[in-house]
């Protein structure tokens, strides 16, 4: 067992953790996380079953594939079917399903969708390709949208015109905002994305302690780290003083990155938004500012704005909290990580996947 | 690194900078990221690295964190003996 320099096992401090965890949680307590890595290391760890039962995880919209919307990944699977365009997306993005199909069917019916692993691969796709548009396809939350605006910076500053970004790019604080102003939301505390923070610092999210008296902690991604976390919601609690505390303190600031914040402000605004499964949630939603148009795909090509469209299953419920993934009545039935019906079962990272995988039901 | 999961990130060390790109030990590999994010990284730190940039500089001072939770959960569990 690998052993610290303070010289305690891991396991040893697991079981600590856990022991202050049983004698503390006296209560009943719903935490939300609301982070992809989080739902997938709390049900690969088996963290719910050794917790005590007055403690309920619950999984948020954490996942920035889960919550891409079917008509964002409409808009795309139309652009890539386009003869003169490259896409380029995140390899996640390829089997989200869209209304009749998902960037892998488009793929299989000729669409040039290329995987990329940062940003600057689909600047290069669009340097080796001059004749041909080469589209960004701009996913993820605050960690991800300042390296497609580095992207964009680069494209104005070299004039590569054939380059431009479709952003779905989100913002965590405005849905969290949405969710606590819903009245039938019974969520007590939050465990805070890391690395989103890491960006995003912890200010924009301390209206969730002053607002809404919800503690909320901002947690590492180890199990030990998310025990941690738990341990600390469950003393803000016990002492009803909400705040937020950041348990990832090696990579966390209160301001966050401000180099990566100004690069999305200078890049972005915020506009309305559509979440998968929850619908139109107002200005959650990074959109590229007007002056940068010739690099917003949504402009260059005409894409029309947000709009909701039935999913179908019901992801939005369980990204709320409201339901678990076996109460859908599609679950491991017809909805697998093999033949996913919903985004929350196509990530890894998605509820439904991680629920699957590391249930009975998945092996 | 071929990883496609977007969501992760991972640790590395900084070996070698080169203008807005940086040399980066992860996880045995040296890799090329984007140091733009963290334009003030020097060789030798630790970065938490995100779809190929440098999102933060992570502090190495594990021990400091580690003894911080130990005393954390013998202040807890002193309080309800
Ligand atoms: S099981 Fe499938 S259909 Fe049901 S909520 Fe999860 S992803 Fe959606």
């Amino acid at each position: 067992m690998m052993s610290n320099n303070v010289g305690v096992s891991e396991q040893q401090f697991l079981e600590l953790v856990l022991k202050a965890i049983s004698e503390t949680a006296d209560k009943q307590l719903r935490i939300m996380e609301v982070c992809g890595t989080h739902t997938m290391a709390i049900a690969r760890s088996g963290m719910k079953q050794v917790l005590p039962n007055t403690i309920t995880l619950l999984s948020g919209p954490g996942c920035p594939v889960c919550v891409t919307d079917v008509s964002d990944i409409d808009d795309a699977c139309i652009l890539a079917g386009r003869s003169d365009v490259i896409l380029a997306s995140y390899g996640d993005m390829l089997r989200v399903p869209g209304t009749s199909g998902s960037l892998t069917t488009a793929r299989i019916s000729g669409a040039d969708i290329r995987v990329i692993y940062s940003s600057f691969d689909a600047l290069r796709l669009a340097i080796d390709n001059p004749q041909r548009e080469v589209i960004l396809y701009g996913v993820g939350f605050e960690t991800t949208a300042p390296t497609s605006a580095v992207a964009i910076e680069a494209a104005i500053r070299a004039d590569i015109g054939n380059f431009s970004v479709l952003s779905v790019h989100k913002a965590v604080p405005p849905i969290l905002r949405f969710l606590l102003s819903d009245r039938d939301l019974s969520i007590d505390a939050f465990l805070l994305p890391g690395h989103v923070c890491t960006i995003a610092g912890t200010c924009d999210f301390d209206f969730i302690a002053e607002e809404y008296l919800r503690p909320c902690v901002v947690a590492g991604f180890e199990p030990v780290d998310i025990l941690e976390a738990i341990l600390m919601v469950i003393k803000q609690y016990q002492e009803n003083m909400p705040t937020v505390e950041v348990q990832y303190r090696r990579a966390v600031k209160a301001r966050g990155n401000t180099v990566g914040r100004q690069y999305i402000t200078r890049y972005f605004n915020l506009a309305d938004c559509v979440w998968r499964g929850i619908g139109l949630v107002p200005a959650s939603g990074f959109k590229i500012r007007d002056e940068y148009s010739k690099w917003d795909a949504r402009a260059k090509f005409n894409v029309s704005p947000p709009r909701v469209v039935a999913a179908g299953c019901v992801c939005g419920d369980i990204l709320k909290g409201k339901k678990q993934p076996p109460e859908c009545e599609y679950y491991g039935v017809n909805c697998t990580p093999a033949n996913p019906q919903g985004p929350c079962m196509v990530s890894e990272e998605g509820s439904c996947a991680a629920f699957y995988r590391y249930s009975c039901l998945g092996g | 690194m071929r990883c496609t999961n977007m969501c992760l990130a991972v640790i590395g060390k900084v070996m070698r900078l080169e203008e807005t790109q940086a040399k980066v030990k992860v996880e045995g590999n040296l890799v090329n990221i984007n140091i733009q994010l963290t334009p003030t990284v020097c060789a030798g730190q630790h970065v938490l690295v995100h779809a190929g940039f440098a999102i933060a500089v992570v502090a190495e001072d594990e021990a400091t964190e580690t003894q911080a939770l130990l005393d954390q959960i013998a202040g807890v569990l002193d309080d309800v003996k």
